[in-house]
């Protein structure tokens, strides 16, 4: 990271830095994290940073939070070359990228105005993660194109 | 959960639909064996739309067995009028019989509802979802006309709303039957359904004019086109005029040529067809009650 980047975005003593995410979706990464401010959590974002890999990144940095492999997994539908810095005491002592999970539950709203999940039901969202897109384990619906749109958390 | 829920078609294995077939024709052959059968055994009807067919049938199957059913009634008489969940329904209902039957206007719902239920449930149909049970007895129609082998099926219809469609595309594709679906380019099958079915490897085509492939056709399955489907009235009778068939239609087909239809239809397949060889959909209609008899008797029996 360059010094430049590094004045936009302070170094954390310990936590969460989730690094490469795509252009602009930081903040869909914090509501897929819960992350809203409400929990005291210190957070620092940079948006639209240049990046020599994508061209254009988001970082995401979460003061004294370490997020677990099933929580990120779920960032690899709207960030797929998301990498993942654990922090304690400056230093990064685990790196690993975003895979993708088998199924995302509560993250996503489905779209389909006719599914049951949709209603005053006590049922979590549920998606299969495919190749390519999600799908409803409710109703069937498939969402291939902006995932994003579709995220609603809690 | 049990594993002995009726949720989907695409659940359904080749060796378990041939069973229930299987048992559907030893119970239309000798339908005073199983009279007693079932006997103290409710069956639990919960029909949050309407349905002639179906919920006739099951009650007709359950009593041909034995058993009795206890109905939840019209919804606008039930507790759900008074805003209580699906969930909580389903809930209480399963404490008052051995199985239940649900029928509802959502997608998912019945998935859900099994969630929640010990008992064995039953889909009758989730919204624009599925219906397997209308597949099982298609299918029994089916093999009983045409058989398996070297099998030619068209659609026709309403294949994107169509819930009957959507869940005999899945068994169809499980018996190895090729498919030509016909519709309207508004009407083709959902994304869901197309993408199950290139999954499991089907042989399949979509087009939008049923003579390119009539003469090729073993079974031609037509549904109703829903006028509420469309912006307006004229649209509508535009494009749903173009997927009606008659007896001068189906001189093209082959002469044994079998024509269903899960009914009710409007004018899809004018009167004149019901006088052909061709046409089978009120067998097929009374064939709902052995193949629902079939259905609960491997269900109560826990031998799904």
């Amino acid at each position: 990271m360059s010094n430049e980047q590094e004045l936009r975005v302070s170094k954390i003593t310990q936590g969460t830095v989730i690094d490469h995410v795509t252009g602009g979706q930081a903040l869909n990464v914090l509501a897929i994290l819960g992350i809203d401010g409400s929990g005291g959590e210190e957070v620092s974002i940079g948006m639209n940073v240049p990046s020599e890999r994508l061209g254009r990144k988001d970082v995401v940095k979460v003061e004294g939070r370490e997020l677990s492999q099933d929580e990120v997994d779920v960032l690899s539908l709207i960030a797929p070359a998301a990498t993942i810095n654990i922090v304690r005491d400056y230093d990064v002592v685990e790196k690993h990228r975003v895979e993708r999970p088998g199924e995302v539950m509560s993250v996503l709203r489905c779209p389909n105005r006719n599914c049951i999940t949709s209603k005053d039901e006590p049922v979590d969202s549920r998606f299969a993660v495919l190749e390519e897109g999600v799908r409803c384990a409710y109703c069937d619906t498939i969402i291939r194109e902006s995932i994003a749109d579709h995220i609603h958390v809690g | 959960m049990p594993q002995d829920h009726i949720i989907s078609a695409k659940h359904l294995s080749r060796a378990g639909i041939e069973s229930v077939l299987d048992r559907a024709a030893e119970i239309a052959a000798d339908p005073d064996a199983v009279a007693d059968r079932h006997a103290g055994k409710l069956l639990g009807m919960l029909f949050f739309e309407p349905s002639t067919r179906t919920k006739m049938s099951f009650s007709a199957a359950m009593k041909r067995l034995g058993g009795d059913i206890v109905d939840m009634g019209p919804v606008d008489q039930s507790s759900v009028k008074k805003g209580e969940s699906l969930a909580d329904t389903v809930r209480v209902v399963e404490g008052y019989a051995d199985a239940l039957v649900m029928r509802h206007p959502l997608e998912g719902s019945a998935k859900m509802a099994s969630e929640f239920v010990d008992v064995p449930l039953i889909n009758a149909g989730d919204g624009a979802g599925q219906h397997p049970t209308q597949t099982l007895l298609d299918l029994y129609t089916i093999r009983e006309a045409a058989g398996f082998s070297n099998l030619t099926v068209g659609i026709m219809g309403d294949l994107k709303y169509g819930r009957t469609v959507h869940s005999l595309a899945h068994a169809l594709t499980t018996v190895g039957a090729q498919q030509q679906f016909v519709s309207p380019e508004s009407l083709k099958l959902p994304r869901g359904v197309r993408y199950d079915l290139h999954e499991a490897g089907a042989s399949m085509r979509e087009h939008t004019d049923l003579e390119e492939v009539l003469g090729g056709l073993d079974v031609l399955y037509v549904t109703r086109i829903q006028a509420e489907r469309f912006p307006d009235e004229d649209e509508y009778r535009k494009v749903a005029g173009e997927y009606q068939i008659d007896a001068e239609t189906l001189s093209a087909a082959k002469d044994d040529l079998v024509v269903m239809h899960p009914l009710p239809r409007v004018d899809e397949i004018a009167p004149d067809v019901d006088e052909t060889e061709h046409a089978r959909y009120f067998q097929q209609a009374h064939n709902g009650v052995p193949v629902r008899m079939a259905l609960l008797d491997i269900i109560l029996e826990g031998n799904l």
